[in-house]
């Protein structure tokens, strides 16, 4: 008898998985509010995109300006550090990218870039390091004139943001 | 507990009790008439002086919950309000940040302690484990904290320590932002550091119970590492060990009070007496002196292993480094428990100490030059202790021959004395 009624499915498994079932798929319902509020809330996420005006910072010159909570590093750069970066063949970089792919066509000169190190968000300090670009104090990853990682611990290049030139000297991040 | 319980209710109400909640009976079994080793060292007393560590934290932190601000705009002002102008708040903080320095110094102590004696070993391979959890609990209950007078380096340490993260294929960068509730550090970081800077100690006071109760299984190891046999082995807790814990405690409290009192900042960096600033990271960012072996091992890793990049690389060494105290209890294959009968490992043991604090040396040190190559040799040690010593040693060493039990061990011990 016992082991007959063991051997067959009858409803009342039925009940006990569809029981189950219903509070699984309840408990993961009460759970998600729970586990989504730690996610970036709507004021974060409403962070537009913004310009910024490029006329005020000269040649060799660079500022940091914010964006999503991120500072961005925008770098005028001079003619010497633009020949620099790209003289450096490709397979001497950890993260192969050319100058070129980092920078807009016909405004060869500005670099922008999120300032965060991406070994471990750091900022990195400019003009420093052995490759005369940017060096973070925090690891010692150092990166190059067209903000490339060169040595170090960090695995990619320094992320260029999705940007557009409104004008000849005003930029749109975002 | 697991011994007998020699409890006998006195007077009616413990009788009442005792039929009802045997909670008196269970004090006086585990505290009171615990038969414990009688050859315990003054190693065995940092169990003490961490639970006297919890409750000062506990004690403290509630009491800074009451005067700070968890706001990115008033946060690093609110600290410095209570260091100020609060009654006796000079003392408070300076008693819970210099406090979390020597709960560290005391777990390790402990640590190191578990590590010579081979107490991880059978059967108390989950006591061990329960003290790697509480381990790991403080170090995101220390993390958390020092977040939050959002100084400079509270701000840059928040920011380094969530981007581990982000080294996990796919979900990591998701991961970083959940945690972070924001694309970069801010406000609600702040926020939610403090709510679970609030609860954790709580989590960390409930796994010491169950540390505590998977110790009383067993009972004590003991710097023979040979199990109590007979009663003459052990003398009652109390008054012995509560008397020799209590002293350990006073003089340990001595340091911590000449800190508290006289130099309640020498640990501390200046960089976080500048307010958190998103555009600039501090020329020398460094975590707590005990975080540093750690933060050693984690700069160490600045190659990429086959398709495992540097970041990544250096986040799992920093993990594993930890992780890998889980396992030593089925990694150390010799039978003798007590380093102080293996002539070889005693000398590894060593090794490895000075190792780690050759590593909390480094982890301090700008990573280049000289200093990469040493993190690099000693993050190798580091892991070779527990990969290769441990299981391979016993194979060649000979071990000296263990006393027949505790007592004779003490025995043998005042015979050599009073023939010097």
């Amino acid at each position: 008898m016992a082991t007959q009624s063991e051997k067959q499915t009858n409803r009342r498994d039925f009940l006990y998985v569809a029981t189950g079932a219903v509070g699984a798929v309840g408990a993961a319902a009460v759970a998600w509010p729970l586990i989504d509020q730690m996610n970036p809330d709507a004021s974060v996420l409403a962070l537009a995109s913004i310009e910024f005006d490029l006329s005020s910072v000269g040649v060799g010159e660079s500022v940091t300006i914010k964006w999503r909570g991120f500072p961005v590093f925008v770098r005028h750069r001079t003619p010497e550090e633009i020949e620099e970066a790209r003289a450096v063949p490709l397979d001497a970089l950890k993260d192969p990218e050319t100058d070129a792919q980092r920078v807009k066509e016909g405004h060869e000169e500005w670099l922008i870039m999120i300032a965060n190190c991406t070994h471990l968000g750091c900022v990195p300090v400019g003009e420093a390091g052995e490759y005369d670009g940017w060096f973070c104090p925090c690891h010692g990853s150092h990166y190059d004139t067209a903000g490339r990682i060169r040595k170090g611990p960090a695995p990619k290049n320094l992320v260029v943001p999705e940007y557009q030139f409104l004008s000849d000297t005003v930029v749109q991040i975002g | 507990m697991s011994h007998k319980s020699t409890y006998e209710p006195k007077t009616g109400f413990e009788k009442w009790m005792d039929e009802r909640l045997p909670i008196i009976r269970l004090g006086y079994d585990s505290f009171v008439d615990f038969p414990s080793p009688k050859n315990l060292n003054y190693f065995w007393t940092f169990g003490g002086i961490l639970a006297i560590f919890l409750v000062i934290q506990i004690v403290t932190g509630v009491i800074l919950a009451m005067h700070y601000t968890p706001h990115a705009d008033l946060a690093f002002n609110s600290v410095e309000h209570i260091r100020r102008d609060v009654n006796w708040g000079r003392l408070i903080q300076a008693a819970h940040a210099n406090g979390a320095s020597f709960f560290f110094l005391a777990v390790y102590i402990h640590i190191f302690r578990g590590l010579y004696y081979g107490s991880y070993k059978a059967p108390r391979e989950v006591l061990w484990i329960l003290g790697v959890v509480i381990f790991l609990l403080m170090m995101a209950t220390a993390f958390m904290g020092y977040v939050l007078p959002w100084g400079q380096m509270s701000f840059w340490a928040a920011t380094v320590i969530t981007n581990f993260f982000s080294a996990i294929p796919l979900v990591g960068e998701g991961l970083m932002v959940f945690l972070r509730g924001a694309f970069a550090v801010d406000n609600a970081t702040l926020n939610r550091f403090f709510s679970l800077h609030y609860l954790l100690p709580f989590m960390i006071a409930g796994v010491v119970g169950l540390h505590i109760w998977a110790l009383h299984v067993p009972g004590n190891n003991n710097p023979t590492g040979v199990e109590v046999k007979t009663k003459a082995d052990t003398v009652p807790f109390h008054p012995y060990l509560t008397m020799k814990d209590l002293f350990a405690i006073v003089v340990f409290m001595i340091p911590f009070a000449w800190f508290v009192f006289f130099a309640p900042d020498i640990l501390g960096h200046p960089d976080n007496y500048i307010p958190a600033d998103p555009q600039v990271t501090p020329p020398h960012i460094v975590p707590e002196w005990y975080f540093l072996p750690f933060y050693a091992i984690l700069r160490a890793i600045d190659f990429n292993i086959g398709p495992i990049d540097s970041k990544l690389g250096g986040v799992i060494a920093m993990f594993g480094s930890i992780a890998i105290w889980f396992v030593v209890p089925w990694l150390d294959r010799s039978k003798v428990r007590s380093g102080a009968f293996r002539p070889m490992f005693k000398w590894f043991y060593w090794i490895w100490v000075v190792n780690f604090i050759g590593l909390t040396y480094l982890g301090a040190q700008p990573a280049e030059g000289v200093y990469v190559i040493l993190s690099k040799t000693a993050t190798f040690y580091y892991f070779a202790y527990f990969l290769i010593i441990l299981p391979f040693l016993p194979r060649i060493e000979t071990t000296l021959p263990l006393p027949a039990s505790i007592s004779e061990s003490v025995l043998a011990k005042h015979k050599t004395e009073a023939a010097e």
